[in-house]
């Protein structure tokens, strides 16, 4: 299992993990770019909570038994158990937003417009997501672990 | 033939099941039975009526999922007998499959009311439709191709109500006839009833509620319906959707207990050795009723499936489920989970916490028992509801922070920092 994990006693709050998220995942890869000029901006899967001094970023906890996975009626989420990834295939999604009932972190984003949802995907084809890269104060780290 | 693993079904049961044997066990024998030729998701079923999705769409695993996972597909057979002394299933042409292991994942059937003129010759009157298998779904496409002029749906639960605006997303008028005065009583309230049926009359359904139909009128088509009132409906297509039962025929008569479905206990195993059930053909755990009961649910078959599967194998899990519907009704959300239907003041067991938005068609209900969730229902407001399910699953003691359940923005923050660590880990 891989994971992003957040060390609330050093987050910050900056939401610059969101920030970069949508670049990550915006069809340019450019800041500016992303956030001025292409029409549909990316939307990220990262949320930082916040409640007075207290905040830290939330994604998918890529579950070892991913409830969103077994709500999913259209087979566009499921998970690799061989890289402990949970994947969701936005071609098959018919956004019936079941996922998002089913996630006990609430990191499953659906985006009610578009009639899809969003989530991590820990930055697929990048070594390093890029919220842990981008991240001001280290709070965000990669954890990995066997499966149990 | 023998197979260590055989299994009977391959909706969201079947699959579960095989998903998690091959989890555990990548070389042994199984074998799938199945009536059904595709394997597809019943839940896509509107959104294919809708056109939001082509046929292909509808499957729910790749087509050679099957040979991925090294699975003998025996599809458009059909299981006819069990001799589960002898441990072997008879199919329809004469062949035998001898098991180690047997899933029972039948699945249910739609359960038609009694209503004069609905057969002629023994069979549906052309134009009159189930909502439950592909092959309702690809007749109902055709006839709609063919041009349909008036629909009428008969139910208001979940099927129905997904039927009917399928039906109107293709340019078809749709009334909905439904007996009891609230739409979807199994799950709704008053208040997510009204707003609901409001959303949908906005849309342009007509809801007929408190009505049945008395009499369907026509030759070998169908023309009109008569309503208990009296009053005369055209209709060219009927959908019926009142519900469905479990698919018994394999266990009657047999040494397989059942009451309503199949009894099983919550590792999926019935009262016959080697034999295992799930899905919509079996009472399934539901901890949050604490009690076995009919759960026809997708979420609800495919992890009853995955745990019969792990079990089958010799890992051993637990079932618990409970019920859990994500629906929209032409784009409002609508999300329940537990016991959602019950009325303020109804029950003095539960503590209700609501707030109603008329105007936003918004609401908001917690249900309590005892300072835990066991209920939520969620108009318009869908946002990280899935965090109040983790709640309901933990059986988290809610009192320390039961004042910020009801707040828009309602999320791990607001749970205490100890209990919060539990959760994210």
């Amino acid at each position: 299992m891989r994971r992003v994990c957040c060390d609330e006693t050093v987050c910050i709050g900056c939401h610059l993990c969101e920030v970069w998220c949508i670049v990550a995942h915006s069809k340019s890869g450019d800041i500016l770019k992303a956030f001025l000029y292409e029409k549909e901006r990316a939307i990220a899967r990262v949320r930082v909570e916040e409640r007075g001094a207290v905040s830290f970023a939330v994604q998918c906890r890529h579950c070892e038994e991913p409830e969103c996975v077994f709500a999913c009626i259209s087979g566009a989420l499921r998970k690799d158990f061989r890289k402990g990834v949970v994947l969701h295939d936005a071609s098959k999604c018919v956004g019936c937003f079941s996922c998002v009932l089913a996630c006990p972190y609430g990191a499953i984003i659906p985006v009610e417009e578009r009639g899809k949802v969003v989530k991590c995907d820990l930055c697929e084809g990048r070594e390093m997501p890029i919220c842990v890269e981008k991240c001001p104060n280290e709070a965000l780290f990669i954890q990995e672990s066997e499966r149990e | 033939m023998r197979a260590e693993y055989l299994i009977i079904g391959n909706s969201a049961g079947g699959i579960g099941a095989i998903e998690a044997i091959r989890e555990v066990d990548s070389d042994a024998d199984i074998v799938v039975v199945s009536e059904e030729r595709k394997t597809y998701s019943k839940a896509l079923i509107p959104y294919y009526i809708a056109g939001d999705i082509d046929l292909e769409g509808i499957y729910f695993r790749d087509e050679d999922f099957y040979k991925k996972n090294n699975v003998h597909a025996i599809l458009g057979g059909k299981a006819v007998r069990v001799d589960f002394k002898g441990k072997e299933v008879y199919l329809e042409r004469g062949s035998r499959i001898k098991y180690g292991k047997l899933l029972l994942a039948t699945g249910s059937e739609p359960s038609i009311p009694p209503i004069e003129g609905l057969l002629s010759e023994g069979r549906f009157k052309d134009g009159v439709f189930t909502f439950t298998t592909l092959n309702d779904a690809i007749e109902i496409n055709e006839r709609i191709k063919r041009g349909v002029e008036n629909a009428i749906v008969l139910g208001g639960g979940r099927i129905g109500l997904m039927a009917a605006e399928a039906l109107f997303k293709r340019g078809i008028p749709v009334a909905v006839v439904k007996r009891s005065p609230k739409i979807f009583p199994a799950v709704f309230d008053e208040n997510a009833s009204h707003l609901v049926a409001r959303q949908l009359e906005e849309n342009g359904l007509q809801m007929l509620v408190g009505r049945t139909i008395k009499e369907v009128r026509g030759g070998s088509c169908i023309e009109r319906v008569v309503l208990d009132d009296g009053s005369e409906l055209r209709c060219d297509l009927l959908i019926v959707a009142t519900g469905v039962r479990p698919r018994l025929e394999l266990v009657r008569h047999s040494e397989v207990k059942t009451r309503r479905g199949i009894v099983v206990d919550r590792k999926m195993r019935t009262s016959v050795a080697d034999v295992y059930a799930c899905g919509d053909c079996a009472e399934v755990y539901d901890f949050i009723h604490n009690e076995f009961r009919l759960t026809p649910l997708w979420t609800t078959a495919y992890l009853g499936g995955r745990i019969a599967g792990f079990n089958m194998c010799g890992c051993e899990r637990e079932f618990a489920g409970m019920s859990m519907n994500a629906m929209h009704f032409f784009n409002l959300p609508v999300f329940a989970a537990g016991i959602s239907n019950v009325e303020c003041g109804e029950d003095d067991r539960y503590e209700i916490l609501s707030a109603m938005e008329e105007e936003k068609k918004r609401y908001k209900k917690i249900i309590l028992r005892d300072n835990h969730v066991v209920g939520i229902l969620f108009v318009n407001n869908i946002n990280k509801a899935g965090v109040y399910l983790g709640l309901m699953r933990s059986c988290m003691d809610v009192s320390l922070f039961k004042e910020e359940l009801m707040s828009d923005d309602f999320s791990l923050i607001d749970i205490p920092e100890e209990l919060r660590r539990g959760i994210l880990g």
